[in-house]
C-alpha cells in the first residue's frame, strides 16, 4: 500500500507543476503579443532612420566622414554588448546568445585584440562570468523594466558612445536574438560602431537630391549617435520578443512533458491499485477454501 | 482643395501621427520653415520647438518636439522626433524641469562645442517656456 501512496503522491506533484507550467505559457503567449507589438511600432523610426542615413552617407562618399561612421581605423579593441533575459526558464534562449557571444569573444582573444564585454541583462552575465569574468565591464540590469522603452535603451548607447569618444574601443557589436517566429529566434551578431549601413539601394528614393540644412557632415553627426541608441532599443525589443516566443515554446513542451509523465503515473498506479485488489481477494478465496 | 502634404511624425516607440495637411511649419535647426505642396527635398534637423500644423490660415495643432529631423521629399514630410507631446497636454513644470535639465547639462559641458550646443537647447526651452506664458 505504502508504494500506492508514494504513486499518488508523485502524480499530484507533477499535477502541480504542469499548471505552473501552463500559467507560465499562458502569461509568455500574453507578454509576447505585447512584445510583438512593440517591436512592430519601433519599426517605422528605425526603417526611416536607416533611409536617411543612407541618402546623407552616400552624398558623403568618398569624404572624410565622422569617426561613428568611419570607425578609427583600427580594431584592435572590442566591445561587445551581449544583450539577454532577465530570467531563466526559456529554453535555450539566454544560452545561445551568451554562446554566440563567447565564440566571438574567443575568436577576437585568439587574433589578438582586446575586449570587453557589455552584459545587458543578468542572465548573459551569469554565462560568461565565469570564462570572461575579467573582461565584463558592467551588468546593465533592464529587471525593473516590466517593458522596454526607448529610455531604457538610450543610457546603454550613451555608455558606449562615451566610451567610444574617449577611445575605450574601436569597434561595437550587440548580440541579441532577432524574433522570426514562436519557434524560431535567430542570434544575431550587430555592428553598431562604426555604423553599417546598408549598401545604396538603386531605388528612386535615394535617388532624391535632398538640401541640407545645416551641412550634411552636422546633420550625420547628429544621427549617428541617435541611431545607436535606435539600434539598441531595437535589439531591446527583438530580444523581448524572442524571448517570450522561447519561453512559450519551452513551458509548451513542458507542459506536454508533464502531461505524458501523468499518463504513464496514472497507468502505473492504477495497475498496481489492481494488483494490490487482486492479491487481497486471492488471499479470501483461498482463506475461505481452507476452511 | 488646395494640394495636400503627407506628414508622418515617428518617435523610436512608434508612429504618432500620419496625416495630410496643408501647410506644417517645422522648427528647424537653422530657423523655422513652412512646408506646403510642392517644397524641394530637404533634410533637417530640429531644435526643440514647436510643431504647427495649419488647415488654411488657422491652426489646427501644435506639437512640441524636444529635438529629432525632418526629412521632405515628394510632398511628404518625416519627422523624427525622440520625444512629441501636444502642447495642449505639455505643462509648464515639465518645461521647467527641461530648461532646468539643459542648465545642468552646460555645467557638465567638457569643450566648447557642446557647451554652446546645450546654451541653445535651453534658450530653445526658455523661449518655448515664455511662448506658454
Amino acid at each position: 500500500m505504502a508504494n500506492l501512496k508514494e504513486l499518488k503522491n508523485r502524480i499530484n506533484s507533477v499535477k502541480s507543476t504542469q499548471k505552473i507550467t501552463k500559467a507560465m505559457k499562458m502569461v509568455a503567449a500574453a507578454k509576447l503579443r505585447h512584445a510583438e507589438e512593440a517591436a512592430r511600432a519601433a519599426r517605422p523610426y528605425a526603417e526611416r532612420m536607416e533611409s536617411m542615413m543612407v541618402s546623407l552617407a552616400s552624398g558623403l562618399e568618398g569624404q572624410e566622414g565622422p569617426r561613428l561612421l568611419q570607425g578609427t581605423g583600427s580594431d584592435q579593441k572590442q566591445l561587445i554588448i551581449v544583450a539577454t533575459g532577465e530570467r531563466g526558464l526559456c529554453g535555450g534562449f539566454n544560452n545561445s546568445i551568451a554562446k554566440a557571444a563567447a565564440a566571438k569573444a574567443n575568436s577576437l582573444i585568439a587574433a589578438g585584440k582586446d575586449v570587453q564585454i557589455l552584459c545587458v541583462g543578468k542572465k548573459g552575465n551569469n554565462a560568461l562570468k565565469r570564462k570572461f569574468g575579467h573582461l565584463i565591464i558592467d551588468l546593465v540590469d533592464l529587471s525593473a523594466s516590466k517593458k522596454i522603452g526607448f529610455s531604457d535603451a538610450q543610457p546603454i548607447a550613451q555608455r558606449a558612445l562615451a566610451m567610444f569618444d574617449n577611445g575605450e574601443f574601436d569597434v561595437c557589436t550587440i548580440f541579441y536574438a532577432k524574433y522570426i517566429s514562436v519557434l524560431t529566434q535567430e542570434v544575431t551578431e550587430q555592428q553598431l560602431i562604426p555604423a553599417s549601413i546598408p549598401e545604396k539601394s538603386g531605388d528612386e528614393e535615394s535617388e532624391i537630391d535632398y538640401d541640407y540644412e545645416p551641412e550634411e557632415e552636422e546633420i550625420l553627426a547628429d544621427l549617428l549617435p541617435r541611431n545607436v541608441s535606435v539600434q539598441v532599443y531595437r535589439s531591446l525589443l527583438e530580444n523581448a520578443a524572442s524571448e517570450q516566443g522561447a519561453r512559450m515554446s519551452a513551458m509548451d513542451n513542458a507542459t506536454r512533458n508533464a502531461g505524458d509523465m501523468i499518463d504513464k503515473l496514472s497507468l502505473k498506479y492504477n495497475r498496481e491499485r489492481q494488483a494490490a485488489i487482486t492479491s487481497e481477494l486471492i488471499e479470501i478465496i483461498s482463506g475461505a477454501e481452507a476452511v | 482643395m488646395a494640394d495636400m502634404v503627407t506628414m508622418d511624425l515617428v518617435s523610436p516607440e512608434k508612429l504618432l501621427l500620419s496625416d495630410a495637411y496643408e501647410m506644417v511649419v517645422i522648427p528647424g535647426a537653422e530657423g523655422d520653415f513652412a512646408i506646403m505642396a510642392g517644397h524641394t527635398p530637404i533634410t533637417s534637423t530640429l531644435r526643440p520647438g514647436v510643431i504647427t500644423i495649419y488647415e488654411g490660415d488657422v491652426e489646427k495643432d501644435r506639437i512640441f518636439v524636444n529635438g529629432g529631423f525632418a526629412q521632405v521629399s515628394d510632398d511628404k514630410i518625416t519627422v523624427l522626433a525622440e520625444e512629441a507631446i501636444h502642447v495642449a497636454d505639455l505643462d509648464r513644470s515639465d518645461l521647467e524641469q527641461r530648461v532646468k535639465n539643459a542648465a545642468e547639462d552646460i555645467e557638465d559641458a567638457k569643450d566648447d562645442e557642446v557647451k554652446r550646443k546645450a546654451q541653445e537647447n535651453k534658450d530653445h526651452l526658455e523661449q518655448l517656456l515664455e511662448a506658454l506664458g
